[in-house]
């Protein structure tokens, strides 16, 4: 176990390139015969069944949604309600950022501070632009006599997209605590971890907003 | 892509998801600039099909469901970086099982609650028989 661990070189942590020579030989043989995974895939694995296991909460307020959209109680419909342009730049903004995050964990694994930092930054300001249109578009919900006590429709409409945004504010503060602990602590082994979950949280939270733009409002427009 | 890479067989070892190597920067950006044009392309499309009077009504649902999916799945590859590959069983395992249960909660309680809807008693009758 020691000697295992002890020749992951630093350019293959997770010793993919483990194929070659008589000594990447014998470790394939080791891990074949029930040898541990480096840490970093375990945690990989672990937060990635976490993911699922959010996606599938989800999926249950999906499932309220799809069950509850006709029940409107004579209030206002889905159609009359939504603002696809207000939707398009939300979508753009969240998908750019997810973009941006890709890059800074780049940045973060190749120990480049200013490519990271920049990345993270922009990350964040177009996580929070998202926020702000959510936040702006609720409140104009609720101005307008659509909160979520008029039908079981408006309910299910502010748990499902209002729990996505919970998500995504809850991922703006992780997102500078990260930025915080590397600039504390450096691109130290369990800080990079750290910074894989979160692009990993951040890539998942993009998934969940392609289901809710296309079921709630795509189709709430269309139909 | 490496030699080594490529000489590799099954079994060996696993990859976590959302990693790649650090062999290969440009390679990375390279990932996230495909996906990112695939994403934008599946939106725009999904966007103008929702609003578009030129296509069969009720094909626009169905057509934006497999937009939907088609762009889960470009996140699932080119950010998520979830691949066929041997050093990823275990990960496309987990999401197999993930999917099978988001389906299930999904399609099982439309299908349940529209069964009950259908057999329910219409409401005027309900009413008489409280009284």
């Amino acid at each position: 176990m020691s000697a295992f661990q002890g020749t992951a070189d630093r350019g293959d942590p997770d010793r993919l390139g483990r194929g070659e020579g008589s000594r990447g030989r014998q470790h394939s043989a080791e891990h074949a015969a029930g040898g541990l995974a480096s840490k970093r895939i375990v945690v990989g694995y672990g937060f990635w069944i976490f993911l699922l296991s959010d996606i599938v909460m989800f999926s249950a307020f999906f499932a309220t949604y799809a069950v509850l959209v006709g029940q409107t109680a004579g209030g206002p419909s889905g159609r009359e309600l939504f603002d696809l342009r207000n939707t398009g730049i939300e979508t753009a903004c969240l998908l750019l950022s997810s973009f941006a995050c890709g890059l800074a964990s780049i940045g973060a694994q190749a120990h480049r501070g200013s490519w990271f930092y920049g990345a993270m930054a922009a990350t964040f300001i177009l996580g929070a632009a998202f926020v702000g249109l959510e936040v702006r578009e609720f409140a104009g919900l609720v101005a307008r006599g659509a909160g979520p006590t008029r039908s079981a429709f408006l309910s299910a409409f502010f748990t499902l997209v209002g729990c996505h945004g919970l998500h995504v504010t809850a991922g703006l503060l992780w997102l500078l605590t990260m930025m915080a602990q590397v600039f504390a602590k450096g691109y130290r082994a369990d800080i990079l971890r750290r910074i894989l979950c979160f692009s990993l949280f951040w890539h998942a939270l993009d998934i969940i907003w392609v289901g809710i733009f296309t079921m709630v409002y795509l189709m709430g427009a269309a139909t | 892509m490496s030699h080594a890479e490529q000489q590799r067989g099954p079994n060996h070892g696993d990859r976590a998801p959302g990693y790649e190597r650090l062999d290969g920067h440009q390679a990375g950006i390279g990932s996230y600039l495909i996906g990112l044009g695939l994403a934008t392309l599946l939106t725009i499309v999904s966007f103008f099909i929702a609003r578009t009077t030129l296509v069969w009504q009720p094909s626009i649902p169905v057509a934006l469901a497999v937009l939907a999916i088609a762009q889960m799945g470009v996140h699932l590859v080119f950010f998520l970086h979830i691949t066929t590959g041997p050093d990823n069983v275990n990960n496309v395992m987990a999401l197999a099982f993930g999917v099978l249960i988001v389906f299930l909660v999904i399609v099982g309680s439309l299908w349940i609650m529209a069964h009950m809807n259908h057999n329910m008693m219409p409401m005027d009758q309900i009413m008489q028989m409280q009284r």
